[in-house]
């Protein structure tokens, strides 16, 4: 029997990004907050002080920062037909673990989604027709546009400090920016990064064929900054130790960095760590949240009785935990109906790597997310008219990183041990690096997320079941990127070119990103989506999913936590503006 | 909530229609505010509160260095603080240091600066502590050894080291000096920490706030001495400093980092800047800047290797830091001051800057006490003492092995 505590006005599941802006919003507006956290507290100063942060071995190898098997999985398979296993070991992608979550061991890349993505099947059908969408790919327009959007796409980034160039300042078209991006109200709060000799020499490349190089938007940030909350960012040292680890130097943004401190000093917000949100109670009328059920590390159920429930946890498990909660009807992929768990969708990468001759990278010197891109291949930026795909993504030169125990490039045909492969490595670690794609993921009627039939947690509850798989369309479009990476880098005239274009089936195994979308789709029609244009709950009104990629219809070609963070603040400001005044259906 | 605005209204009313009065009532609302705000420039809760303690209850233990004391209960429980003190009572405890019974009280009260404050001050901090919640907690402030268990030689201490008396304006100054005089040298009691001692402990006046060692830190000079003091800030930055415990040159940690909290952040701006312009108007401390070390210097040299390691990476190559985040070495006067008792305690165990409303970042530094030696930790204090402009002298090996020593307790 839980034990029940006093009641708060809002609690959070999760404290990483979106359950940071959000609780600190409304805890400024004078609601009493809580989140509650599954993961243990962590905190720049204590947890990974520059003294010892970059430890590869215990953060990069062993993944300390990361979710473990035995608090939460799910099981995979990419066909419906096939019985779906658990993931017991995550490698494929690494879901977080505690306060932060993923937007503390992040890269930080931090993109805005094109205008066209938005309303991508009518902008789709408008320019092709409706037949060049795959009949059984389930793309939908979103219930926002990017102008509604673009507002809160630059609080978030003021927020985080990000470093870049504007390439579109009101319409107008911007020198050294992505003359592709959609138009931006101010420039990035602070100036690009440098840049490192490989990106310098991918830039030059591009330039050289006709492309627009841009450095890439960055949250290792390129100078001091003191954001609106009065929280102060440091210079980013490229030090190479970005994904994966969290930032001794306040440098890469983060809750812990842009947010917390700021937070934690308000009276009327509290956190509770290392407890789990297992459920969200509703009233007999299942249309009303009374709160949520937790269980602490000691095993004990506590009830937290809120008026609001804010669902902030990483994108899947926002949607396990609705599923587990009976909010929303589960999507059934043979009927196509019911829809939490809809739309899953992930992201499609590929790579370029090579062996330059005689050039010296020195490419240690590293940033999560500096770099040197292109977009003139993302989203619908080309003319897909005589191309047998659509989507796309953007293509550069990012290198986060060279660090010694997992970067060990050799030429191909070098032994896997031994002398030669020693002799190699030396001659090869300062002349290599890899050139990537970032492409889309467009969602497909049979790549879901539901309940697994079989598979238990250590609380009895079912699993989630993850199916998904590449489809045509994806592999297409990356063999299409690949090809024109791999034609750039051809002019830098390499020893050794290895262009590895990603094909089926997925594969769980390799790490490839951690973005995972979809599953509580914001839409303007429940029939089709779990959350409506504010990402309120169709169902039970005061549940809201804010802004957790879970939202997303499909993927873009752009990492996802620009637009995570954007519609968190577009969430706070429904709540704030719309629903404290007059609680129920925002629409 | 009706209910509460309905009270605020009603006690609102009731000041209003009382403020003629307020003066002469030592109840009214204006009077115990007035004591409010004193106990923030007095910094009572600094010593009285315990922490996660009750507030006023006492039970704080202080290290001097005559043995342990304990701060009492000040709270108006009849039994176990202070609610039998009568008036005249209190105001001999903070102007003679005298207290129940002309106990003699021992000068880890500050009442050798307290006696400065106005009769009129110390009664209305009195009806201030009429009003804090009672709590029955006991507590036994003297646990000295012998001899300084005897009270009774409080009376030789106070003939040699305390003049009782109240402060006394100066006419050529201006009221904002003459505020800022009478904060430092009263309530605020800034002396106390950074006011050089005698052997027996008590200050010594001609040298007033140039920096004195405690509890393994070295308060700094507060002097407007340009090279060890704050000669080299603006008003506006201390200000910023005692304000929000950051400025452009430094963020405040350690003993001050709690003074910050409770005490100078909550004063009034007024009264920070008349703290700030009695401070940059005051003598500077004597001593001129030595010459640097030579950077060739062997132990220079060492230094800088560990420092391009160790240190570099947020205090950058140039010893210039990040404002509000990473402090400046370069110019800095803690840096270059003569006691390196902070900068050694600093490296050892890290340090945690004070988060404020101003500048809530509260970033730390990590210790390095696993990871360099004494000898290590020494070459890389004198190669920042002596590097950017900077210039003191050499760190010994021995005062950092001292203070690994003292901490590890």
């Amino acid at each position: 029997m839980a034990r029940k505590l006093p009641r708060k006005d809002v609690v959070v599941v999760g404290l990483g990004w979106t359950g940071s802006i959000l609780s600190y919003e409304l805890a400024k507006q004078g609601l009493d907050v809580v989140a509650i956290e599954r993961g243990p507290w962590r905190d720049t100063a204590s947890d990974f002080p520059p003294g010892y942060g970059q430890d590869e071995l215990r953060y990069g190898v062993r993944l300390d920062m990361f979710l473990r098997p035995e608090q939460e999985t799910l099981t995979v398979r990419n066909k419906m037909s096939e019985t779906a296993l658990p993931v017991r070991k995550f490698a494929g992608f690494l879901p977080g673990n505690g306060v932060g979550g993923a937007g503390l061991h992040w890269n930080g890349q931090t993109w805005r989604f094109l205008p066209s993505d938005f309303n991508l099947r009518t902008h789709i059908t408008e320019r092709y027709g409706a037949s060049k969408i795959p009949e059984d790919m389930t793309i939908q327009d979103w219930p926002v546009t990017y102008d509604e959007l673009e507002p809160y796409y630059d609080r978030f980034e003021k927020l985080a400090g990000i470093s870049g160039k504007a390439g579109n300042l009101n319409g107008k078209i911007q020198p050294g920016g992505n003359p592709f991006e959609g138009w931006r109200s101010s420039e990035y709060p602070t100036p690009p990064l440098k840049q490192n000799y490989g990106s310098a020499l991918f830039a030059e490349a591009a330039k050289k064929m006709g492309y627009a190089p841009f450095p890439r938007p960055s949250g290792n940030i390129s100078e001091g900054y003191t954001n609106p909350l009065g929280v102060t960012m440091g210079q980013c040292t490229y030090c190479g130790f970005c994904e994966r680890f969290g930032c001794g130097n306040y440098s890469k943004s983060s809750p812990q960095v842009c947010v917390l401190p700021a937070l934690m000093r308000l009276p009327n917000f509290a956190v509770q760590t290392e407890s789990e949100v297992t459920r969200i109670n509703l009233d007999n009328t299942g249309k009303k949240a009374t709160g949520v059920t937790y269980v602490d590390t000691s095993g004990e159920e506590w009830e937290q009785p809120a008026d609001l429930v804010l669902v902030c946890a990483f994108s899947l498990f926002n949607v396990r935990l609705l599923l587990l909660s009976g909010i929303g009807a589960p999507y059934d992929p043979q009927s196509g109906k019911g829809v939490v768990g809809r739309n899953y969708a992930y992201q499609t990468t590929s790579g370029v790597s090579v062996i330059l001759k005689d050039k010296v990278l020195n490419n240690f010197i590293a940033t999560g997310s500096g770099g040197m891109m292109i977009d003139e291949f993302n989203g619908d930026n080309f003319d897909h008219k005589d191309l047998d795909f659509i989507g796309g993504g953007y293509i550069g030169s990012g290198q986060t990183g060279a660090r010694p125990i997992t970067t060990r490039p050799v030429p191909k045909g070098t032994p896997r041990w031994g002398s030669q492969w020693k002799k190699a490595t030396a001659e090869t670690y300062n002349r290599a690096y890899n050139i990537g794609t970032h492409g889309s993921s467009y969602s497909y009627r049979d790549c879901y997320l539901d309940l697994d039939p079989t598979y238990k947690d250590r609380l009895g509850r079912p699993l989630m079941r993850m199916t998904f798989d590449f489809h045509d369309n994806e592999i297409k479009m990356s063999q299409f990127l690949t090809d024109k990476t791999a034609e750039i880098m051809k002019t830098l005239d390499p020893v050794e070119l290895t262009a590895s274009p990603r094909k089926g089936p997925w594969n769980s195994t390799i790490y490839q990103t951690t973005h995972n979308t979809g599953g509580t789709v914001m839409g303007n029609d429940p029939k089709d989506s779990v959350v409506n244009r504010y990402c309120q709950s169709w169902d039970v009104s005061n549940v809201f999913v804010p802004g957790g990629a879970s939202v997303f219809p499909q993927n873009a070609g752009y990492n996802p936590t620009g637009t995570v963070g954007a519609l968190a603040y577009w969430t706070a400001d429904a709540i704030k503006n719309r629903y404290l005044k007059n609680p129920g259906p925002l629409v | 909530m009706m209910k509460r605005s309905l009270l605020v209204s009603v006690v609102l009313s009731l000041s209003f229609a009382g403020a003629a009065r307020a003066q002469e009532d030592p109840k009214g609302y204006d009077r115990v505010e007035k004591g409010r705000y004193l106990s923030v420039l007095g910094d009572c809760a600094g010593c009285h509160t315990a922490p996660g303690g009750k507030p006023f209850a006492g039970g704080l233990a202080l290290d001097t260095p005559f043995g342990r004391l304990l701060a009492p209960n000040i709270t108006p429980d009849p039994e176990t603080g202070i609610g039998r003190m009568s008036d005249s009572d209190f105001v001999a405890a903070l102007h003679e240091g005298r207290g129940h019974n002309g106990r003699r009280l021992y000068p880890a009260m500050p009442y050798p600066a307290y006696t400065k404050m106005s009769r009129d001050d110390v009664l209305a901090l009195r009806s201030y502590f009429r009003t804090v919640q009672p709590v029955s907690n006991a507590v036994e402030p003297n646990q000295l050894p012998f001899p300084f268990n005897i009270r009774l030689s409080m009376a030789f201490w106070n003939w040699l080291n305390f003049t009782p008396g109240r402060f006394q304006p100066n006419p050529q100054k201006s009221d904002e000096w003459n505020r800022g005089a009478y904060l430092v040298e009263g309530p605020a009691h800034c002396g106390t920490c950074h006011t050089p001692k005698t052997a027996l402990g008590g200050d010594k006046t001609s040298v007033a706030l140039s920096g004195a060692t405690l509890q393994g830190w070295f308060a700094p000079d507060i002097t407007a001495n340009n090279h060890k003091g704050i000669g080299a800030w603006t008003k506006e930055e201390l200000v910023a400093y005692l304000k929000t415990g950051a400025n452009k040159h430094t963020l405040a940690s350690g003993p001050m980092a709690e003074a910050i909290t409770n005490s100078t952040s909550q004063m009034s701006d007024e009264d920070l800047n008349a703290i700030a312009a009695y401070l940059k108007d005051s003598r500077p401390s004597d001593g001129s800047k030595p010459q640097a070390l030579a950077a060739g210097d062997a132990t220079m040299r060492a230094g800088a290797a560990i420092y391009k390691d160790a240190c570099a990476a947020c205090h950058k190559d140039n010893g210039s830091g990040e404002t509000h985040l990473f402090p400046k070495l370069a110019g800095s006067a803690i840096v270059q001051s003569d006691d390196p008792a902070t900068l050694a305690h600093v490296v050892l165990n890290g340090a945690r800057a004070v988060g404020t409303a101003g500048a809530p970042t509260a970033p730390a530094m990590p210790g390095f006490d696993w990871r360099l030696s004494d000898a290590q930790i020494a070459a890389v204090l004198t190669y920042i003492r002596n590097s950017w402009g900077n210039a003191a002298p050499a760190v010994a090996a021995s005062a950092v092995k001292s203070q690994r020593e003292s901490s590890a307790h």
